[in-house]
């Protein structure tokens, strides 16, 4: 039996124009050509997106998850980058 | 046109008959290409192909169902797109015999696809300014499934073509075996008598195909057969291939065999 | 050692507090293989699955009809990708996943192994088997594996009308000729025994449920899925003036739900077993697309090198 040795792509989706492209899930393909005409075929059979990016798998560089704390939790004391770190009085609207 | 195969065939139109068969021919072929590819389903090489074929067959399936709507507003009285598409016998389908060829293999399937998009997309780009407003509406949403689907039967002629030498030769093998199929889609037509200069005359793109053609199998490795080959010839006028007989009888058994029933 | 058990306290822990585990998360091997099984497992259902409907596509009674079950068994093959690409996020190729559904070594839902000799099939089968499918599946959104959640969500959206699709095609036929009811209750009375079977041998018989619950894999018991289906089920039918095949089914005060007859398990352990009538057929017509394919994936793969390479030579010629 053989196998199918295409790659593993990432696709991302742009839901609408001022969204920001999103991780939908893979798939396989032999290159990008193919792999945006599959992810279209795939992943917006229900007009999902209308910009589509693919990744090869390979290409993507994952922080390790031992190292969590080091990348993510200096942040979580910076309070003033949060909104509701503020006291704004309820009349004044639209903030 | 001439010879005895086609004797006995219909010449003579009215305008509201040459209406409706220029409107025949163009369901036909897409109930006819719709049927087939579907029957791809759950057989494709890998499952993103099975996915994208579904995809086209239920463009072309949903093209038929909008013109035959219009046919059955023609026809008047009980008909429906479903009479038209099941209780029909075979001399009453015009699609063009290419249309009618049995999926064979992936390469087989393509060859037949790429043939039949490339004319669709020169075909409904030209239908969106025809004087009969439904037509032109339904080109105008039809053309854009129609520019993908020859984008992608396309792109599988070259990723075929210039694949592997046994891709290439079986490629090369479908196209040689459904060239003879090819012409019949530009002949001219005694209804076009009847019928103004926007209904688009078949063999005024004839000469934009055969570039088109050309371009993509030289791309593609291959060589492409001369378009002075011999060409078959019926289908427009209602006489088909047996293969026909086989795609109807299992298409309609259902519906035919409960005529009374609705669904 | 010592390590290993304080790691699958801490990830018990994490799980416990609803939790999602992502793919480069610490997991106890064992998680992994369990959510290797069940995930690839539960894309070769979708796969597999498309067969018993894609045998009526070119057969279907109106161009509407076509439609909707092309559709259909369209967004079953998307939801066996969405599938094996959350599998694949652990690890396991989809190549190694289908090579173990061909050699048997992997399962998928018994329920396709039973053949679709009649139109009335594809309204049961949305009706009753996708009914029952969504039951496991609306629990499956909330599973602990965050890819294998995601998926579920994705799928549950689209699978709202499947099972409506499926009620419709029976609706139809139930006020249709005398014939076409037949054809409904003919259907119903193959379906209704099988389709009970799909939530899996009973709690006290169920030797991977526990650990599964306890990990947040699974987050309800097979029968307490079982019981909601027959609850939810059984006024469908009644409304369809159907007669569900079981005399002992009777709805309970006390317990607040509908009493059942016993399920024949020993034909569900045939049918798992590889006796059912249609095992053979469903992997050899697998396979077949499979070995059919072959050359087409070949020539994809050598036309992209092609092209890879030809790019490399411009952009070093440049």
């Amino acid at each position: 039996m053989s196998t199918t040795n295409w790659k593993l792509w990432e696709v991302f989706l742009r839901s609408k124009n001022g969204l920001s492209h999103k991780h939908v899930g893979s798939l396989h393909a032999p290159d990008s050509n193919m792999a945006i005409k599959n992810a279209r075929d795939v992943y917006t059979r229900r007009s999902e997106g209308i910009s589509i990016w693919v990744v090869p798998s390979e290409s993507i560089t994952a922080s390790s998850p031992d190292e969590k704390d080091a990348l993510f939790t200096p942040s979580d004391d910076k309070v003033y980058r949060h909104p509701t770190f503020y006291d704004i009085p309820d009349d004044v609207q639209h903030m | 046109m001439a010879g005895g195969w086609l004797n006995g065939v219909k010449r003579d139109f009215t305008s509201e008959e040459a209406l409706k068969e220029y409107f025949f021919f163009l369901a036909d072929d897409a109930l006819m290409l719709g049927q087939q590819l579907s029957s791809w389903c759950s057989k494709g090489p890998v499952l993103e192909q099975d996915i994208a074929i579904i995809n086209t067959s239920l463009d072309h399936i949903g093209r038929a169902r909008l013109l035959y709507q219009e046919l059955a507003k023609m026809e008047g009285g009980e008909v429906t797109e479903d009479t038209l598409a099941y209780f029909r016998d075979h001399l009453g389908f015009r699609n063009a015999l290419l249309l009618e060829q049995p999926n064979g293999h992936w390469g087989d399937t393509i060859a037949r696809s790429f043939l039949i998009d490339t004319f669709n997309f020169y075909l409904f780009d030209k239908l969106r300014s025809c004087s009969n407003k439904a037509l032109a509406g339904v080109a105008e949403k039809a053309l854009k499934e129609i520019a993908y689907q020859a984008q992608w039967s396309a792109e599988w002629v070259i990723r075929l073509g210039d694949g592997t030498e046994e891709s290439h030769h079986k490629m090369q093998q479908s196209i040689n075996s459904l060239w003879m199929w090819s012409g019949e889609l530009f002949e001219a037509h005694p209804m076009f008598d009847q019928l103004d200069d926007s209904f688009v005359r078949f063999e005024s793109l004839r000469e934009v195909w055969l570039h088109k053609i050309g371009e993509v199998i030289k791309e593609a490795t291959l060589i492409m057969p001369s378009p002075e080959l011999w060409m078959q010839t019926g289908g427009r006028y209602g006489v088909h291939t047996s293969e026909l007989g086989f795609i109807l009888a299992e298409m309609q058994s259902l519906a035919r065999t409960h005529p009374e029933a609705t669904w | 050692m010592g390590t290993n058990v304080s790691l699958e306290d801490k990830f018990q822990s994490y799980v416990d507090a609803e939790n999602k585990v992502e793919p480069k998360d610490w997991m106890p091997e064992k998680y992994r293989k369990t959510l290797i099984r069940q995930i690839s497992q539960h894309a070769h259902s979708e796969i597999i699955g498309m067969q018993p409907e894609a045998n009526w596509i070119t057969r279907a009674p109106s161009l509407r009809a076509k439609l909707i079950l092309l559709a259909k068994v369209q967004d079953e093959a998307g939801h066996g990708l969405y599938l094996y690409s959350s599998a694949e996020t652990l690890g396991e190729p989809r190549d190694k996943m289908i090579a173990d559904l061909q050699s048997g070594k992997a399962k998928y839902s018994s329920i396709f192994n039973y053949p679709t000799p009649s139109w009335a099939d594809m309204g049961t089968i949305g009706w009753l088997v996708d009914g029952a499918a969504i039951q496991n599946q609306v629990m499956l959104t909330r599973t602990s594996y965050g890819p294998y959640a995601r998926a579920m969500v994705k799928i549950c959206k689209e699978e709202s009308f499947h099972q409506r699709q499926g009620y419709e095609v029976v609706m139809k036929l139930t006020q249709g000729t005398l014939e076409q009811k037949e054809m409904a209750q003919e259907s119903l009375n193959r379906w209704w025994w099988p389709s009970l079977m799909m939530f899996g041998p009973s709690d006290d018989n169920s030797p991977n449920s526990e650990q599964s619950m306890l990990w947040k894999i699974k987050r309800k018991s097979n029968d307490t899925l079982r019981q909601e289906f027959v609850d939810k089920t059984v006024p469908q039918a009644e409304y369809l003036g159907l007669t569900i095949p079981d005399n002992d089914l009777v709805w309970n005060e006390d317990r607040g739900h509908y009493d059942f007859g016993e399920i024949n398990w020993n034909e569900f352990y045939d049918v798992v077993k590889g006796n059912g009538p249609c095992n053979k057929e469903r992997i050899a017509h697998h396979v077949k697309a499979h070995e059919d394919g072959a050359w087409v994936r070949e020539a994809a793969s050598a036309f992209a090198e092609k092209q890879a390479t030809r790019k490399n030579k411009e952009s070093s010629a440049a």
